[in-house]
């Protein structure tokens, strides 16, 4: 085959396989018209990020873009393959000839053919189209079952979990995730899995699917024992390689599926091509991204005249399922094994080796993956060290890979191509060794290994923020700190170039304001401030706005709770209690934001930065005063603590929480700092979160009395605030300290750095010159002036704000989008 | 500011709508105004350039682009989206990043002190 002009190439499918093929032939200059006809009616998208669609990601953000010059026929799926007459036909009757096809039909969930599989609310877990029908059913719904336990399974019902379900997982084989883990690590995963509140059913199967009343699926029925509720089933029991059009057309097929290729990926009709998840290359199916998407590197080389083959693959996997890490590398079984084993903490590894115990065959990690990072390029080599020490994470993180090492397996990327890219290319960062070589750009994993190769390979790693300053956050801080600056344009002029962007703007407001700077909305720094901070408000969906006042430590007097009820009911806002203990008021325009402020403030109300990267809340619960348990009063510490920190502008929001005894009920170690009452005292906690990647806090310092509780915590969040980069929340950033917790305690404990005294007499200007953000602008018409819709027609709303009601309020109007991408 | 302003609008244009005083504006901080059906997104750059763009966000449907912050990419002004913060030119109104997106611009000068926009 060649790459003459006007060879046509057709392509059947448009998952991600397509599309790196497509991509491939134009990034190289393939001649030829290219068409690719895909039955799902968008273009490919990333398939692997499936599930952040639930968590708010747009299908745009997932959506490849269309290479230049790529014909898409979408909503069109390919029923026929004429061989004789080179020709594909559409089920709407369209025909379409070629010179090269290539299959790229993936795979299909396999559903078991049980009774019941196909009622109303049945589902599989693999089209965006798959999830908006899951994601509409289950908010009519309380219960949900995922059948199969494997990789998709666990992340079906993560994500289940994650639409409010109470979720079960019926799993054939008596563990979770049998292809990954064995028996050992099985029960860990199982533990973890369990402690969030799944119900995992092992070495069950199911017997029908049973409907309720309403004729919708209600209940699983598996071979023995109870009914298991289930409103809502996804069946994620393995996939079958969609090779039907191939065996319609007489191509060779494996004897369990799979379109047989040889190593160009080539069927056993010459002029046609398979790749991804329905080809079968010496004798396997590769259900990851990273194998399909080499051998559709491997059929764009062929069709352009090349001689690349396609060598079978690493099924390596790591994942961080339900905050839980998994990995699994080279063999599951060897001569010998070693296992570390730490039930309490849920922590399992294992490594196999050959009987001499020198060379490293693979391993299996529950609960700590650093092995996987470490160890994964060491397959088939030597062991860098003894089995033993290399399970312990900090061990390992010292190795030095050699160059053949594949550090990114999705994208076969060995650690020599990275390491010549950045020399060669002059890279300076994580983005760019993607751009170059592709590493890192699907389920990303490997990136921390990216970066330790630009570390390793001397080069700064990515800490300036953006175009506009090769400067990290803390350096600025510094320099505005030292330098005594207090406006952008200075400070970009001197330390900088251009005029700023939405990265480093907001950065730089965030110092000024962390340094008192007078109100943000003051000359040159309103227009550092994103919208949030510019409205003093959170924008919503529909560009209105939310409204958050401050209600210290949770805790509100009758008579202002009424008052937020008689607000939200004559300005006509959405109201709902947040889960930080207070009240947001949504739905407002621009225009109506004084109005609703003017009555708030005169009831006594203030900011609650819910915009801010600032102080949010500090929760409490009731604690001595009224609970039988407590210990200490921990409203009252929490109310004061609110008042100490409100206002104070950060890299990130800050969050905190006092609980008044050991059972923790205002859930103080999922916070920025959290502070549990002791018989003697409190005791601090620092660095937890909830949100994307939670984190249990640390104990800082245990039993202090409150006043040095405060000071403690003063030093804690101004060492934070110097230092911390960009949106990095107090759990990343202790977790980047080098030292750790100990470096951390030796500067805000034994003042190490000398800077203590500093830190407090910082905290000290801030808590001194504290003013309401909202009274000084209701108060300010220069800056009442900008709150309007229109410049023109300040009386004017946004006509194109439109509300519906649900549950008796109101609720945006979906705003309908006319394609984006054409 | 003076009304010695550059504009970076095609010249031609049908009838011009007054919008604000120029001494209204603030460097790098857009306002919107409404003209007929259409609201337009009208930015003063730092180093007086004057731009209007449409003021509906592509991407979110939502009419916020007023609302994003300034700035420049490689030179060129730009403002980013309050939404999703996507960054748009503010001379071409193609999406930085896609500029197969792309929201209206539209003329729009200083005359007597007074900034006016054409949508005709
Ligand atoms: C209103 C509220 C949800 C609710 O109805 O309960 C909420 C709403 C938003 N949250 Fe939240 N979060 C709310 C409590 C929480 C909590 C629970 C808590 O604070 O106890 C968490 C997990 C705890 C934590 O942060 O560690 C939480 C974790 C997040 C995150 C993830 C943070 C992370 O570190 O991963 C984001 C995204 C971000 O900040 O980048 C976020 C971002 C947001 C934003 C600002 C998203 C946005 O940009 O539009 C939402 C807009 C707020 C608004 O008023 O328009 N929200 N959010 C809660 C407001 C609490 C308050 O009174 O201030
Ligand atoms: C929820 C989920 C999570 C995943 N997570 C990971 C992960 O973490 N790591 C990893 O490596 N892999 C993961 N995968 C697997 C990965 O997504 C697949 O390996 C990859 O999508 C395979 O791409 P493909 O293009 O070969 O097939 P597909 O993505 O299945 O695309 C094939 C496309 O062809 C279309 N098609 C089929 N037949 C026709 C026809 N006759 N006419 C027209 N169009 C047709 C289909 O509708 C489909 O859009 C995950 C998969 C899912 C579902
Ligand atoms: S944390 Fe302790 S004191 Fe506070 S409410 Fe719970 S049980 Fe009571
Ligand atoms: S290993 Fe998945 S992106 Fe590199």
């Amino acid at each position: 085959m060649t790459s003459a002009p006007g060879t046509r190439v057709v392509v059947v499918g448009c998952g991600p396989t397509a599309h790196r093929l497509v991509e491939t032939l134009v990034a190289r200059g393939f001649p030829g018209p290219i068409t690719v006809f895909g039955e799902e009616p968008r273009p490919a998208y990333d398939r692997v990020a499936l599930t952040s669609y639930l968590q708010g990601r747009s299908a745009e953000d997932l959506t490849y873009p269309v290479p230049d010059g790529v014909t898409l026929q979408l909503g069109s799926r390919v029923t026929g393959i004429d061989r004789d007459g080179l020709t594909v036909v559409t089920d709407t009757g369209q025909a379409e000839p070629y010179d090269v096809l290539v299959l790229a039909t993936g795979s299909a969930p396999f559903v078991p053919p049980v009774p019941g599989r196909d009622l109303p609310g049945c589902f599989v877990y693999r089209t965006l189209d798959d999830l908006d029908a899951i994601r509409d059913a289950a908010r009519e719904a309380t219960s949900g079952v995922v059948v199969g336990g494997g990789l998709l399974g666990l992340e079906a019902a993560d994500a289940l979990r994650g639409l409010g379900l109470r979720t079960h997982i019926v799993e054939m084989s008596d563990r979770l995730m049998p292809r990954q883990v064995d028996a050992g690590g099985g029960a860990v995963l199982r533990g973890h899995v369990e402690a969030l509140g799944l119900a995992v059913h092992a070495g069950s199967g199911v017997r029908a699917i049973e409907p309720g009343p309403d004729g919708r699926a209600a209940r699983l029925v598996p071979p023995q024992g109870d009914a298991i509720e289930a409103e809502v089933v996804v069946f994620s029991a393995g996939i079958r390689p969609r090779d039907e059009l191939a065996r319609s057309c007489r191509l060779d097929v494996g004897e369990r599926g799979g379109i047989v290729v040889d190593a160009g990926m080539r069927t056993s009709d010459e002029h046609i091509y398979a790749i991804g998840e329905c080809a079968l290359a010496g004798g396997a199916v590769y259900g990851l991204a990273g194998p399909c998407f080499t051998q559709a590197e491997v059929a764009a080389d062929r069709i352009m005249g090349g001689t690349a083959s396609f060598e079978g693959a690493d099924m390596s996997t790591k994942l961080k399922l339900l905050g839980v890490e998994v990995a699994q590398f080279g063999e599951m079984s060897g001569a010998l094994d070693v296992t570390y084993l730490d039930p309490v903490a849920g922590v399992y590894k294992k490594l196999f080796v050959s009987d001499d115990a020198k060379t490293l065959l693979g391993g299996i990690c529950v609960g700590d993956a650093a092995p996987y990072d470490t160890l994964r390029p060491f397959v088939g080599r030597a062991l860098p060290g003894s089995p033993s020490d290399l399970l312990f994470a900090g061990a390992g993180a010292s190795v030095e890979l050699p160059d053949d090492a594949q550090v990114c397996s999705c994208n076969n990327v060995s650690k020599g191509k990275v390491r010549t890219a950045i020399a060669e290319a002059g890279l300076t960062d994580v983005q760019g060794v993607k751009d170059c070589t592709r590493a890192g750009t699907t389920c990303g994993s490997c990136v921390p290994m990216l970066r330790r190769i630009l570390a390793e390979s001397g080069v700064d790693v990515g800490k300036g923020l953006c175009e506009h300053f090769a400067l990290s956050r803390a350096e600025l801080f510094d320099i505005v700190l030292v330098r005594g600056i207090t406006t952008f344009s200075q400070l970009v002029a001197e330390h900088g170039t251009g005029r700023g962007c939405d990265v480093c703007k907001p950065v730089v407001a965030s110092i000024l304001a962390s340094l008192g700077n007078g109100h943000i909305l003051d000359g040159e720094q309103a227009a550092l401030q994103d919208t949030n901070d510019h409205f003093l408000a959170n924008i919503q969906k529909n560009g209105t706005y939310s409204v958050v006042p401050r209600v210290p430590g949770g805790e509100i007097t009758p008579d202002k709770l009424i008052v937020i009820g008689e607000v939200a009911r004559d300005f006509g806002l959405y109201t709902k209690i947040t889960g930080g203990q207070r009240i947001d008021l949504l739905g407002a325009r621009v225009e109506q934001l004084p109005g609703i402020w003017a009555r708030l403030v005169a009831a006594g109300f203030e900011s609650g930065h819910a915009y801010g990267k600032a102080l949010r809340t500090v929760k409490s619960c009731v604690g001595s005063t009224w609970c039988r348990y407590g210990v200490q009063d921990s409203a009252g510490l929490a109310v004061a603590l609110e008042l100490r920190y409100r206002g104070l502008r950060s890299p990130h929001k800050l969050k905190a929480a006092v609980s008044g005894c050991a059972r923790e009920c205002a859930e103080a170690r999922s916070k920025d700092f959290g502070i549990i009452a002791t018989e003697r005292g409190w005791n601090l906690y620092v660095g937890g979160n909830g949100g994307f990647t939670p984190r249990h806090a640390d104990l800082l310092v245990a039993d202090l009395p409150a006043d040095d509780l405060v000071r403690v915590i003063d030093r804690f969040l101004m060492f934070y605030i110097r230092t911390a980069d960009r949106l990095q929340r107090t759990s990343a950033w202790i977790e980047g300290l080098e030292g750790g917790l100990d470096y951390l305690r030796a500067v805000v404990l034994d003042d190490s750095l000398g800077i203590c005294a500093d830190l407090e007499a910082q905290m000290e200007r801030h808590v001194e010159s504290y003013v309401d953000e909202w009274r000084a602008a209701i108060e300010d018409p220069d800056k009442l002036r900008r709150f309007v819709s229109f410049v023109n027609a300040p009386g004017i709303p946004d006509p194109t704000i439109v509300f519906e009601t649900e549950r008796d309020q109101i609720r945006p109007v979906p705003v309908v989008l006319e394609g984006v991408r054409a | 500011m003076t009304s010695l302003a550059v504009t970076h609008a095609p010249a031609e244009a049908g009838t011009w709508t007054r919008v604000c005083r120029h001494a209204d504006l603030i460097a790098e901080r857009g306002v919107a105004a409404l003209i007929g059906p259409h609201q337009v997104a009208v930015f003063l750059t730092f180093d007086g350039g004057l731009y209007a763009l449409g003021n509906r966000d592509p991407y979110s449907g939502t009419h916020v682009m007023s609302r994003g912050i300034v700035g420049t990419r490689n030179g060129e002004p730009c403002v980013a989206s309050p939404m999703h913060k996507q960054v748009f030119s503010l001379v071409t109104g193609a999406c930085v990043d896609d500029p197969s997106v792309v929201v209206p611009t539209y003329p729009i000068r200083v005359n007597d002190e007074t900034v006016e926009v054409s949508v005709a």
